[in-house]
């Protein structure tokens, strides 16, 4: 179809036109200064796009109530403790924005966490004694395989996505169930955990130096991206954002890394065990997160989820299709669940029936909203589902230490999802507006 | 499936060759005859305004050149060569640009990711943001489009007309050679107005053809060419602008016909 030859030209790129950037400068929001960043940020708080600020907010005011009211609640097991709580709900959050974003809601990720630990678990331990990476292989696997049917019932039947993982949440809790009933060596309905490789995901720690190195690289690297990406911006004649921001930026994550492993470097054991390191969760998360987020922010695959949570019919006519995208977010989705599974796993020890996969899936979705992920599609960001998860574990671990039961603690959560979608709404409401 | 190209676009004279050509098309629904025997000609650089009553056929029209809906009868000819344009896949590879009134943007997205949509630049699998926004920069500047505060914010935030300016530029860097637009200044205010038939003017200017379905006659007659007058899905005459004024374009569009004129089409050249 593509016409060669002597055309007109219309090319607006070609090379031969000269690019004056003191003229384009014209139709920017220059921010040179600090100041006028921030103001320019107020803004954009105003007009309904808050990002993470208010949560992060809530966030510390949370922390500080807590720490007031029993004062080990910021010591340094603690802390190690609420991280590695924060896992599961961290991960499953970050399951379920892939699909959020596109508007739609997996509803399954509970009990798909749950089948990829069942398969992973009985594979790992007697009778199969399968090597732990590839019981993780297969676990993970078949998470992915249950995103791929569910997906394409979606997709290619045209079902809607409710009504699908809610099958999935009943079924995929059925054959968890089948799974351990069948299995004769679990004892009392318990698959345990015997390699050490998979307990040590949430329970076992890096050495104190590894952990320090690890983490200096990571802000490293950050920093490193960060400043590249500013540097190319600036040589293409871009509006960068001041070089103090970008400073400010790289210092708030060394700040954090240092924090978390000043925290995770002391000795939290009790009495004469010494117990001390980051837990292999951490690290984890952050790989996790990094992955997703580059998928989501700098590829055509989150370009083009975003596109579709945004507005369905005009991503279709800029031709991207639909159903790929979707099937792809689905078992991206269930996939992630199934490494929430594996951290579920390790951080129970065993895998039993009783996998509390309906709570997850609400607590997946409360992180993920939590987090700034609109529940209408096409706003939000992976690191939203980070800072949710977070929230969650604080408030569990916190109202667990000041001696809140159950009862309240869930009271509490539905108070802070119900802001985070008041939140949601009366900024999808002034976005309108506007 | 297009193998000669125009030549000499760029004179003050018309191509030798129309861009497209329409002859003979019609188009019925069941027992309505939606179009009959149309003919029309666009040439690149110009604008053509297609003015009618509600029913006269614009919408079938538009849809049959954007490949919506395949003509019962009659020959397409694109640059010369006569081509079939069975969808709006077939449109777009000839670079046939078609702007609904909803646009199709993405309110989430912003201005550059509005315009790169579905043909982003990408560098070792990574979205090349750098090269795609200062394209987009250009493209804008080039269209004399100097209202939006930054490039970056979401198309959601930008005023009507601004947002028909984010679906020019896309034409432009789709390097469309004819842009449809369907009643672009509907739902504008005044100066909104101006700065789409600006947009449009600017179109021209670059050589690429405009075909403008408008009620508005004051519009049109500020920036089109030629002006095409459909009645009950027959071309009743296309004329240059300067041949018409308001009232005689009304009674083309009432009536079909104008007393007393000679032959549709006179004076073209």
């Amino acid at each position: 179809m593509s016409t060669t030859g002597p055309e007109i030209e219309l090319d607006p790129t070609a090379a031969d036109q000269v690019t004056d950037p003191a003229v384009l400068g014209g139709n920017e929001l220059v921010a040179d200064t600090l100041g006028e960043y921030l103001t320019a940020q107020w803004k954009r708080i105003k007009g309904g796009e808050s990002g993470a600020l208010p949560v992060i907010i809530g966030l510390i005011i949370i922390v500080a109530i807590f720490q007031t009211q029993n004062s080990h609640f910021l010591s340094s097991g603690n802390l190690v403790n609420l991280i590695e709580q924060s896992g599961i709900f961290v991960l499953l959050g970050m399951a379920e924005v892939f699909v959020l974003l596109l508007g739609e809601i997996d509803l399954s990720v509970g009990y798909v966490a749950g089948v990829g630990a069942a398969i992973t678990g009985e594979l790992a331990t007697t009778p199969h004694n399968v090597n732990w990476f590839l019981a993780v292989l297969a676990g993970l696997a078949a998470c992915a395989a249950i995103g791929l049917i569910q997906g394409l019932l979606i997709t290619r039947l045209g079902l809607p996505s409710f009504v699908v993982t809610l099958g999935g949440l009943l079924g995929w809790q059925g054959f968890v169930l089948w799974l351990i009933q069948k299995d004769k060596n679990a004892p009392g309905g318990s698959i345990p955990v015997t390699s050490n490789v998979l307990n040590d995901i949430v329970n076992g720690s890096m050495s104190v130096t590894a952990g320090w190195i690890v983490m200096v690289l990571a802000v490293a690297a950050f920093a490193l991206l960060t400043l590249n990406q500013t540097r190319r911006r600036r040589a293409a004649g871009l509006v960068t954002p001041p070089l103090s921001l970008t400073a400010i930026k790289i210092a708030l994550v060394a700040i954090a890394g240092v924090v978390v492993m000043l925290i995770c470097s002391r000795n939290r054991g009790l009495g004469l065990i010494t117990l001390k390191g980051a837990p292999w969760i951490a690290p984890l998360l952050v790989v996790v997160l990094v992955i997703y987020s580059l998928l989501l922010g700098r590829m055509r695959f989150g370009r083009y989820i975003y596109a579709i949570g945004g507005n369905a019919e005009a991503a279709r006519r800029a031709g991207i299709s639909l159903n790929t995208i979707r099937l792809l977010a689905f078992v991206l989705c269930s996939f992630t669940a199934g490494v929430a599974g594996m951290v579920y796993l390790s951080f129970q020890g065993s895998m039993s029936a009783d996998i509390p996969g309906g709570d997850f899936v609400l607590y997946a979705v409360a992180a993920a909203v939590i987090g700034g992920v609109s529940l209408f599609g096409g706003r939000g960001r992976m690191s939203g589902a980070l800072i949710g998860g977070v929230v969650l574990a604080t408030i569990f671990n916190g109202m667990g230490l000041i001696q809140i039961g159950a009862a309240g603690q869930d009271m509490v959560i539905a108070l802070v999802l119900l802001a985070a979608v008041t939140v949601d709404a009366i900024a999808r409401r002034g976005r309108s507006a506007t | 499936m297009v193998a000669e190209a125009s030549t000499g676009a760029r004179s003050t004279d018309r191509a030798p060759v129309p861009l497209l050509r329409l002859t003979g098309i019609g188009k019925h629904f069941g027992p309505v005859q939606a179009l009959r025997d149309v003919n029309l000609e666009i040439y690149p650089g110009e604008v053509l305004a297609l003015v009618g009553d509600n029913g006269a056929g614009k919408s079938t029209m538009i849809k049959t050149i954007s490949g919506i809906w395949s003509p019962d009868g009659g020959e397409i000819s694109w640059e010369g060569n006569r081509v079939h344009i069975r969808s709006p896949r077939d449109a777009a590879a000839l670079g046939i640009a078609t702007m609904y009134q909803d646009l199709a943007l993405c309110d989430n997205l912003d201005i550059v990711q509005n315009m790169f949509l579905g043909r982003e630049t990408v560098r070792h699998g990574f979205l090349n943001e750098e090269s795609m926004e200062t394209a987009a920069r250009k493209t804008l500047t080039d269209l004399s489009v100097t209202t939006v505060r930054s490039i970056r914010q979401p198309v959601g935030s930008l005023s009507g007309g601004q947002r028909q300016a984010v679906a020019v530029a896309r034409a432009v860097l789709e390097d469309a050679k004819l842009v449809i637009m369907d009643e672009p200044t509907a739902a504008l205010g005044v100066s909104q107005t101006a700065m789409v038939l600006n947009l449009v003017k600017s179109l021209a200017e670059r050589g690429v053809a405009v075909l403008l379905i408008s009620h508005n006659l004051v519009d049109v007659f500020s920036v089109a060419d030629h002006i095409a007058a459909l009645y009950l899905g027959h071309v009743a005459g296309t004329y240059l602008a300067s041949e018409l004024d308001t009232q005689r374009a009304v009674e083309l569009i009432t009536t079909g016909a104008l007393a007393g004129s000679g032959q549709p089409g006179a004076g073209k050249d």
